[in-house]
């Protein structure tokens, strides 16, 4: 399998994720989007480890999720209590930091 | 085409589809249904670069933890179809032309790149051992700040999430 499929499959997937956190005003929707392009940058690294037989890229994916969960949790936590005090979650509403 | 050409495109047209069933579904729980579609087609792929620990990783902590987070945040604000915002046609034109251009770009550029076959051989570089002795060797310093990352990400979240009232109390 050329190393070019992995290439521009993970390339698509990272080019949907930006158009989706482009496109939808769901604060949930856009940080899931956001999981979306660090999932493709994880299988390129994969494909990389296979490549080159390196087995440090694949470190590098787990400290990615790692990462990705702290992130997860905190924006959440955020996002939910940014419903509390505004009862939505669109990002249109939040842009008080304009004022 | 073997098997693994099969398994290849098969798990990729459902990675890109469920991806794009994320982006362009109205009701946000179908979102998350279709993003864990899209981990789990990239768990697939995985195992076929041999990267088993990775894979089961990825399924345990993307799909069992985090969009089960997701899940419960959406189900907790009662989001659905109805109450879902939308953006201007013009402005959903104007991102999607943005992320096909980058697309287009990218495309491009890495086209012309010499083709390098992965190899289809199983090797064991992807298994608990060789990985664990990876990472407890070479890679323990920053083990040990992920920890302290995760923990400041756990005070965080308790902190964020706290209701207002406790901390008025206090200042009084």
């Amino acid at each position: 399998m050329p190393i070019q499929y992995y290439l521009f499959l993970s390339l698509a997937l990272f080019s949907i994720g930006i158009m989706g956190a482009l496109i939808r005003r769901n604060a949930i929707i856009i940080f899931m989007c956001i999981e979306m392009m660090l999932n493709a940058v994880n299988l390129l690294l994969v494909a990389f480890s296979k490549l080159h037989s390196d087995a440090s890229s694949q470190i590098f994916v787990f400290f990615n999720m790692v990462v990705a969960a702290a992130e997860v949790s905190v924006g959440l936590a955020i996002i939910v209590m940014m419903y509390r005090k505004v009862h939505s979650v669109d990002i249109n509403i939040l842009n008080r930091l304009k004022h | 085409m073997d098997i693994y050409e099969i398994l290849f495109w098969f798990l990729t047209v459902v990675a890109i589809g469920s991806a794009l069933g994320v982006i362009l579904s109205r009701n946000p729980i179908a979102s998350v249904l279709f993003l864990i579609v899209t981990f789990f087609a990239i768990s697939g792929h995985y195992i076929l670069l041999n990267a088993q620990f990775l894979a089961i990783v990825n399924i345990i902590v993307y799909a069992g933890a985090i969009m089960v987070l997701f899940l419960f945040v959406v189900m907790l604000m009662n989001l659905n179809a109805d109450v879902e915002p939308q953006k201007g046609r013009l402005l959903q034109l104007a991102g999607v032309i943005a992320g096909g251009i980058l697309f287009l770009v990218l495309l491009s550029a890495l086209k012309n790149t010499p083709v390098i076959n992965v190899d289809k051989q199983a090797n064991d570089l992807g298994l608990i051992k060789n990985l664990g002795r990876t990472l407890f060797t070479q890679y323990v310093l920053p083990f040990e700040i992920s920890s302290v990352l995760f923990l400041s990400a756990m005070i965080g979240a308790i902190v964020i999430g706290k209701k207002e009232g406790s901390t008025e109390v206090k200042e009084k």
